[in-house]
């Protein structure tokens, strides 16, 4: 005897523990299996890409900060190269490498929240997200020690930084860089040695190249899926290209080997920082830029590999002070074009961690 | 030692009572029960807090700690909240068993208490068939979940009850079996007499049953890592997510009563029960409630969820053959070598549990895989 | 570094199977006719030493009198890049070919450019709006958008 049986649609979110923000998936499922899913997005959409064209350059860094709010620093940087490329405004040494540091700490911030979210999702009962937390806390207070804020910095500006670092904050850094590595490998020891969380995350929502490819997915997805795609290196911008650094790549492209890219990135961006911190030239911070910036007309395109991907800004310019046209190329958006591939056939506790696994901004997705 | 009840006679209560207790059978039932329910209910306030304090240790923070000495009224204060908050009932639930389902979960948890031997003849009933009436009522609770589920007419909840009514049948089997090795053991069904039996606590002797209890009792009352059936990440509360005020204040005491139950009955199962040196033997039973009741924390704290396939197949193909080898083995052990030296049979079932263990896991595939739509 | 491929390089090669599809060769991008967009797309993404596989990103700036679509097309394996650009001169009805069958990444964004400027994309397979919500009236980002009160 059969039974009969009919496919069951249900609502995750927009509100909802696991979707990091105010997204909605409508699941069809078939009993706990998801057989179609469709993403439902623009709950936190603002206008900012509109926003910006009725403000001038400047007024739009803080704009930016509000896309991928827990990476603000990240966002800030290709706004701000973006408008330097458009007005020809060279950056001192030293303000690149403040950039940069301030970069690579806002990508271990970022990949730990996101390690620590996708364990949420698995089920551990907050506990891997506080220690995560604790080690953000340490990061967050070095950027609230440069630029007084904790959570949307607006530090970055053309031509450099609002304001240089203080005194105390290399040794500070200096002993974060010295005891992270520690705590990374302590962190990927409790996750990665837990048999549960393997059998949930080895071989769950694969992403083969070519989809990934297809999908222009970008940043840790895309070298899970075992493309050596990192922007820092392929299109190298700032001065990356006088750091040594790996750009960990895996092979299967499945949730576990997103997570482990993110744990090595976290490794790279200490390795990154430690250099950084040697290199660091003395002198100005700021070039001298009219605040009524008026770029001549033309267009620029600058990206750089942000914590989730490439983030990207297109800006147009027609010689006035406002940006004719600013596009913001959101990485957590294209991410989740792959979603639907990657999740149909698992199950519904699945859904949730390929989700995770992801690790979008509901911020960036929606702009 | 307790002299064993033989039948099932209102008046048998009347033996395990010191000869001078004052009334009748019926003012000694009233009295016995209220005082019983007070400790479940105490109890339960203090496995609250007790769980608050101890996750917040887990999670390098420091868990309420406001309300009164080591925030101790901080349960207590949470009661008064729920229970003074709206009760909503969904335009359209299935009124009926929406409103049932909370009793349905807490009554037989309650009627469990009356068999667990707080200390020697302290409890209500002695029953010669203790473990089988506790085996036979704890299962009630899910009837009550799977009304909730079915009651609230929601779709996350109604996947709640459909995961604790898959769980509840796969872990029940090993969950028994592992019980029927103390048995054995023992030779009597009374909690009384197995707690007389242990000279040599339970786990030393039965580590295999006592691994198969621990993990099925863990699935039995819904906690890490089996607590598919409100899987926060999942299906947000899953059974109870349209349950509000003092129904839900109802479901969380039938949970967190299971929880001390599953605790107590470990504890007189495998861990000596009230026995103990020097202590008074309540505090014993309590200490011991309090350890294996940290074990669960720790574990909630600790460790992911399954998936729901995962979970299925730990309980068919992992638990419920080791219980099975461990009935065989015991029942082997008493029919043919039953003078053995309880120390050597020590030895011999850890040395077989960590072979066993170790096999297994090695050959243990969780789980299917993606299904091809 | 993403080598920018020279755009009049790529326009010569064009020029052979599409001579009349070039609009205009700029230093920095290729502007192409809107009806051979997805031929000469998929001529890029399939051509061995071109083999432009990732779509980057698209968006679409309103110039007032056209719209003008803009692609940016990279490859994984040459690590090269070029900008490929179209512009949409029937401001009424604007429709432009889908990108989807080549480049999955375009979905979502051309979504976005639908529901935010008002192109449609021929050969979309689920093309509504994607952040506003169904009974919005008018694309936001266009510049003679009615919502505006402040520009």
């Amino acid at each position: 005897m059969t039974l009969k049986t009919e496919p069951f649609v249900i609502n995750l979110g927009p509100v909802h523990p696991s979707t990091h923000g105010v997204f909605r998936l409508r699941a069809t499922l078939d009993g706990e299996v998801v057989m179609d899913i469709e993403p439902i997005i623009g709950y936190l959409h603002r206008g900012i890409e509109k926003i910006a064209e009725g403000r001038n350059y400047k007024q739009d860094i803080p704009l930016t900060d509000r896309l991928d709010y827990v990476a603000s620093m990240s966002n800030n940087l290709p706004y701000v190269m973006a408008v330097e490329k458009l007005a020809e405004i060279a950056v001192p040494e030293r303000a690149e490498y403040i950039r940069i540091i301030m970069a690579e700490m806002q990508r271990i911030a970022s990949h730990l929240l996101a390690v620590g979210s996708l364990a949420n999702d698995l089920g551990t009962f907050f506990t891997p997200f506080q220690y995560m937390f604790r080690e953000r806390e340490k990061i967050v207070d070095l950027f609230e020690m440069v630029c007084g804020q904790r959570l949307l910095y607006n530090y970055m500006r053309f031509g450099g930084v609002s304001h240089d670092i203080p005194d105390e904050f290399i040794p500070a850094l200096c002993k974060l860089v010295s005891t992270m590595p520690g705590f990374i490998d302590e962190y990927d020891q409790l996750l990665a040695e837990n048999e549960i969380l393997l059998a949930r995350l080895k071989g769950v929502g694969i992403l083969p190249k070519e989809l990934a490819i297809n999908s222009s997915v970008s940043g840790p997805m895309l070298r899970a899926s075992g493309v050596e795609w990192d922007i820092r290196k392929v299109d190298s911008y700032s001065v990356y290209d006088r750091f040594n650094f790996d750009i960990p790549t895996e092979v299967i492209g499945d949730c576990y080997d997103r997570y482990r890219v993110r744990i090595q990135e976290m490794r790279q961006s200490v390795r990154i920082l430690e250099q950084a911190i040697e290199q660091l030239p003395p002198g100005e911070v700021l070039a001298k830029v009219s605040p009524r910036l008026k770029p001549p007309v033309g267009e620029a395109y600058a990206h750089i590999e942000a914590p989730k991907g490439e983030l990207g800004f297109y800006l147009v310019s027609d010689n006035s002070e406002k940006p004719y046209r600013l596009h913001i190329r959101a990485p957590s958006l294209i991410n989740l074009t792959a979603l639907r591939e990657m999740v149909i056939g698992w199950k519904l506790a699945d859904a949730i961690v390929i989700f995770g696994s992801i690790d979008i901004c509901l911020g960036e997705v929606d702009r | 030692m307790q002299t064993s009840v033989t039948s099932f006679n209102p008046t048998f209560a009347f033996n395990t009572l010191p000869p001078d207790w004052p009334g009748n059978f019926w003012l000694h039932w009233l009295v016995f029960t209220i005082i019983l329910i007070a400790f479940i209910i105490v109890s339960v306030i203090m496995f609250i807090w007790f769980e608050r304090r101890l996750i917040g240790r887990f999670q390098i923070r420091l868990g309420p700690n406001r309300v009164g000495p080591f925030g101790l009224f901080q349960a207590i204060a949470d009661v008064i909240k729920i229970l003074t908050k709206e009760d909503i009932v969904p335009q359209k639930a299935d009124k009926v068993v929406f409103w049932l389902a909370p009793l349905v979960a807490l009554v037989p948890v309650l009627m469990v208490f009356a068999v667990v031997p707080l200390q020697s003849g302290a409890m209500l009933v002695d029953l010669n068939i203790g473990i089988l009436y506790v085996v036979a009522l704890s299962s009630i609770v899910s009837i009550g979940i799977f009304m909730a589920g079915w009651g609230s007419n929601n779709k996350y909840s109604i996947i709640g009850a459909m995961r604790d009514v898959a769980q509840l049948i796969s872990y029940e089997i090993p969950l028994v079996l592992s019980i029927v090795g103390v048995v054995l053991l023992t030779g009597s069904l009374s909690l009384t007499e197995i707690v007389g039996a242990q000279n040599i606590p339970f786990i030393l002797l039965q580590p295999i049953g006592f691994f198969v209890f621990f993990i099925g009792s863990l699935a039995e009352i819904n906690r890490c890592p089996f607590d598919l059936v409100e899987a926060e990440s999942e299906i947000i509360a899953g059974y109870n997510i349209e349950f509000s005020g003092s129904k839900f204040a109802t479901f969380f005491l039938a949970e967190y009563s299971e929880a001390v139950l599953l605790s107590a009955l470990t504890a007189t199962l495998f861990l000596g029960g009230w026995s103990g040196p020097l202590l008074p033997p309540i505090l014993w039973l309590l200490i011991k409630m309090f350890a294996v009741f940290a074990i669960i924390i720790w574990i909630r704290s600790t460790l992911p969820r399954f998936r729901i396939d995962q979970m299925m197949a730990f309980a068919w193909k992992f638990l419920l053959p080791l219980a099975l080898i461990n009935l065989l083995l015991t029942s082997l052990q008493i029919v043919f070598w039953p003078e053995a030296s309880s120390w050597i049979i020590v030895l011999l079932s850890f040395a077989i549990l960590v072979a066993l263990i170790l096999v297994w896991s090695k050959s243990f595939k969780p789980g299917g895989n993606k299904v091809g739509i | 570094m993403t080598v920018a491929l020279s755009s009049s390089e790529i326009a010569d090669r064009l020029k052979n199977q599409f001579p009349e599809a070039i609009t205009e060769t700029k230093k920095e991008c290729l502007i192409i006719k809107g009806d051979f967009l997805l031929d000469i797309a998929s001529f890029l993404k399939n051509t061995p030493d071109l083999e432009f596989n990732y779509l980057s990103y698209i968006t679409c700036v309103d110039y007032k009198d056209y719209f003008e679509l803009v692609y940016q097309l990279v490859s994984t394996k040459h690590n090269h890049s070029l900008v490929l650009k179209t512009q949409c001169r029937q401001p009424e009805e604007p429709i432009v070919d889908s990108m989807v069958d080549l480049w999955k990444g375009a979905d979502f964004q051309e979504r976005e450019i639908y529901d935010l400027m008002g192109i449609t994309f021929k050969g979309h397979p689920n093309l509504k709006r994607i952040f506003l919500w169904d009974g919005f009236q008018g694309h936001p980002l266009r510049k003679d958008n009615s919502n505006d009160t402040e520009n």
